[in-house]
């Protein structure tokens, strides 16, 4: 298929665009993490003077933020991996009925799990608050895993759902003719089609669980729970005339990596289409 | 390889719904048989009862001599090829074909299932694409790696379920031909669903016609296109399909809205006592006078020619008619069943391609009364069937197949003693 050369030119341009739009913020962020102090008002893009003390501030032993960010860190990824694995293996349950059985309630399942995701985070917090306050979940892990599975639950739901609906059905009766026990012709036929379906939804179960901030700061006091977006706002400078602006540009960057990573890693695996080729059409 | 038998087998379906009403059908061994009929009549749900994806609600299914009725796909030892191919888009195709011997651990050493792979796909020219992923291949290939799958073991059956409808009309007819020389070579009982037409009188050695779950008819194509037992078979079988034409006894003759035929023996033996019935005239009983070679016995009359189709090796002529009313009712309902959509009443004619008849012509034609067939128009029956002639076509017609048979053993004899000698 040709595409003209103006068409090209202009797709190029509007990527571009688009690309200097969503990555000039996070380039300024890792630029401003190697300022000095002084350097933070120099007002240029790129620092005058390359330092990594943002870094040593929050990661080395003895840095003024360390005991309050590395705490956080490890909270962010216990509580989103958890919720994330719960998330998953729940909507995957619950997408399989949806896709393959035919039941009562089944749309009353996927409109119930669509209003839930549009539900407003700020108008529960604070009955959440004293709720959790009451039952001993306040400042614990538990207390922000489970509002956490009410953001990824549904839309894993929905995710899984329609991808499972797309694969074809009829290979696991293939694989039954083939001469597979039900159980085996599950796992060789289908389980490697729905793989690619299950870790985009952790993905984006992931996402949710990694960037909150409301949950984050309100229902947690300590390093106990407390997870990085929240944290962040904790950060003081050395002494009350600097400000924490390096540590935590350092701190953001240094919580973007993962997710580049993952990303990186399951990029192929995302790739939808994967289904393609096994009927015609 | 066995022989299969379908005893009185019904299917219900849990909401109720009766797909199959008693199909009794005995499939030789190595019998390449056809189940055809219009969309929704049960093929598939006959099927998928022989390989054991459908529960048998009544009746009895036996693989040779065995009752098969409860026992799993896997324990029938049948491959089945699906109407979507159902390949496996995570597998490349040397696996997707390897995937029958994988699964039955043990049995097939990984040298063995190699030889096995290769064996096949050479067979189906599949060589140079056994590294490739299913979703890159073309129709027909994905096609022949199902086939390839189906044929990698030694199954007792082949089951086809209209293995070549996703494909173009060109290659449809290149992979029929595969089909028919495979199962030929191979010699393996086959069952194979179909609604096409030319697959059906051209693949099997009998064709079954199903028609809302029940079985017409089962004879040789030729059986069926020149002794169909009722109106549904007669019109569903031959393209473009037989004309019915209401008639009336008068006298000694019958009246048709284009012409009269005076009543032989023949007809008057199948008419009886009747005095409306339905006659069936297949469009190449015709001729056009003006370019028969020798004046022969039969019927002449004219005709308004409303429309012509030349095609290059025929001429089809439409020839509109006043229905009568007394037997619109089964041949609308005859219609129906038929997935037909012919708007109003009209005679198909297929003429000779030279004949010089264009539309709005009035045009004579030339038909032997022997080309008619008489239908009951309450029960449908063929009135005109003749049993001895039936008897003698289903004889020959197994003839043929048992020399066809042979001189494929011979072949493969003949290449393994080649192999013999050379190696
Ligand atoms: N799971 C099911 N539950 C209820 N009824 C069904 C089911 N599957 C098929 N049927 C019905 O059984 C009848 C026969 O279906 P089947 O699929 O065997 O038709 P077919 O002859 O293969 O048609 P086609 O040529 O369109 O494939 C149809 O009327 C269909 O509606
Ligand atoms: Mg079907």
């Amino acid at each position: 298929m040709g595409m003209s050369t103006r068409g090209k030119v202009g797709w190029l341009i509007a990527t571009l665009l688009v690309l200097v739009w969503s990555l000039f913020p996070v380039f300024s962020i890792l630029m401003t993490s190697f300022k000095t102090q002084d350097g933070l008002f120099s007002g240029t893009l790129l620092p005058p003077e390359w330092t990594f003390e943002n870094y040593a501030e929050i990661l080395a032993p003895g840095g003024s933020a360390q005991d309050l960010f590395l705490p956080a860190l490890r909270n962010s990824i216990g509580i989103s991996l958890i919720s994330t694995f719960i998330a998953v293996v729940l909507a995957t349950f619950c997408a399989y009925a949806i896709a393959r059985l035919d039941f009562r309630g089944k749309k009353l399942i996927l409109t119930s799990a669509l209003a839930v995701s549009v539900f407003p985070v700020v108008s529960i917090v604070t009955p959440l608050f004293n709720l959790w306050r009451s039952v001993g979940l306040y400042d614990t892990w538990a207390g922000l895993i489970i509002p956490y599975l009410s953001l990824t639950l549904p839309i894993s739901i929905w995710t899984l759902s329609a991808f499972f609906r797309q694969i074809p059905w009829e290979l696991e009766q293939a694989a039954q003719v083939d001469g597979a026990t039900p159980f085996v012709a599950f796992r060789k036929a289908v389980v490697p089609l729905a793989a690619p379906g299950v870790f985009t939804s952790a993905i984006i179960a992931f996402f949710i669980a990694w960037n909150d901030f409301v949950y984050g700061i309100s229902l947690t006091s300590t390093t106990a729970a407390r997870p990085v977006p929240a944290a962040l706002s904790f950060f003081t400078g050395a002494s009350q005339f600097e400000e924490p602006t390096g540590a935590i540009s350092a701190a953001a960057i240094v919580v973007t990596v993962p997710v580049v990573v993952v990303v990186l890693i399951f990029q192929r695996r995302i790739v939808s289409g994967l289904t393609q080729g096994a009927v015609k059409g | 390889m066995a022989s299969i038998t379908l005893d009185n087998v019904v299917k219900t379906y849990p909401d109720g719904f009766t797909a199959v009403r008693g199909v009794d059908l005995d499939i030789a061994d190595g019998e390449f048989v056809i189940l055809v009929g219009p969309s929704g009549c049960g093929k598939s749900t006959l099927l998928r009862m022989i390989v054991g994806l459908e529960d048998i609600t009544e009746g009895e299914l036996r693989i040779g001599d065995e009752v098969v009725n409860d026992k799993a796909p896997r324990d029938r030892n049948l491959a089945m090829v699906f109407q979507n191919y159902a390949l496996y888009p995570h597998l490349t195709v040397y696996e997707n074909i390897a995937f029958p011997l994988r699964l039955n651990k043990g049995e097939f050493t990984d040298t063995e299932i190699d030889e096995r792979v290769r064996n096949a796909s050479a067979l189906l020219e599949l060589d140079e694409h056994l590294e490739r992923k299913p979703a890159n291949l073309s129709g027909g290939q994905r096609q022949r790696v199902a086939m390839g799958r189906a044929i990698v073991r030694n199954a007792q059956a082949f089951l086809f379920d209209e293995p070549l409808s996703n494909l173009d009309a060109k290659l449809r007819g290149q992979m029929r031909t595969e089909i028919a020389r495979l199962q030929r070579n191979l010699g393996t009982t086959t069952v194979y669903v179909t609604h096409d037409q030319t697959e059906a009188m051209t693949l099997g050695d009998r064709v079954a016609v199903l028609r809302r779950g029940e079985l017409q008819q089962v004879a040789s194509p030729r059986g069926l296109y020149e002794q169909p037992t009722n109106l549904f078979v007669a019109g569903f079988i031959g393209s473009p399909p037989m004309n019915f034409l209401p008639a009336k006894v008068e006298g000694d003759s019958l009246r048709l809205p284009t012409f009269e035929v005076p009543m032989d023996d023949r007809l008057k033996r199948a008419v009886g006592d009747r005095d409306v019935l339905i006659v069936g005239v297949r469009p190449d009983a015709f001729e056009d006078t003006d370019i028969m070679q020798e004046t022969k016995e039969g019927l002449t009359f004219e005709v308004e020619v409303d429309v012509t189709e030349w095609l290059g090796e025929v001429l089809y002529a439409y020839v509109p008619f006043e229905a009568s009313s007394e037997v619109n009712k089964q041949l609308e309902e005859l219609d129906r069943d038929l997935d037909g959509e012919s708007m109003r009443p009209q005679l198909v004619v297929a003429l000779d391609a030279t004949s010089q008849v264009r539309a709005g012509d009035v045009a004579e034609l030339w038909l032997s009364p022997d080309s008619l067939y008489v239908f009951d128009p309450e029960t449908g029956e063929n009135l005109t069937r003749d049993e001895a002639t039936a008897e003698k076509l289903e004889e020959e017609a197994r003839d043929q197949r048992a020399r066809a048979l042979e001189r494929a053993k011979q072949r493969r004899e003949k290449a393994r003693t080649q192999e013999g000698s050379a190696a």
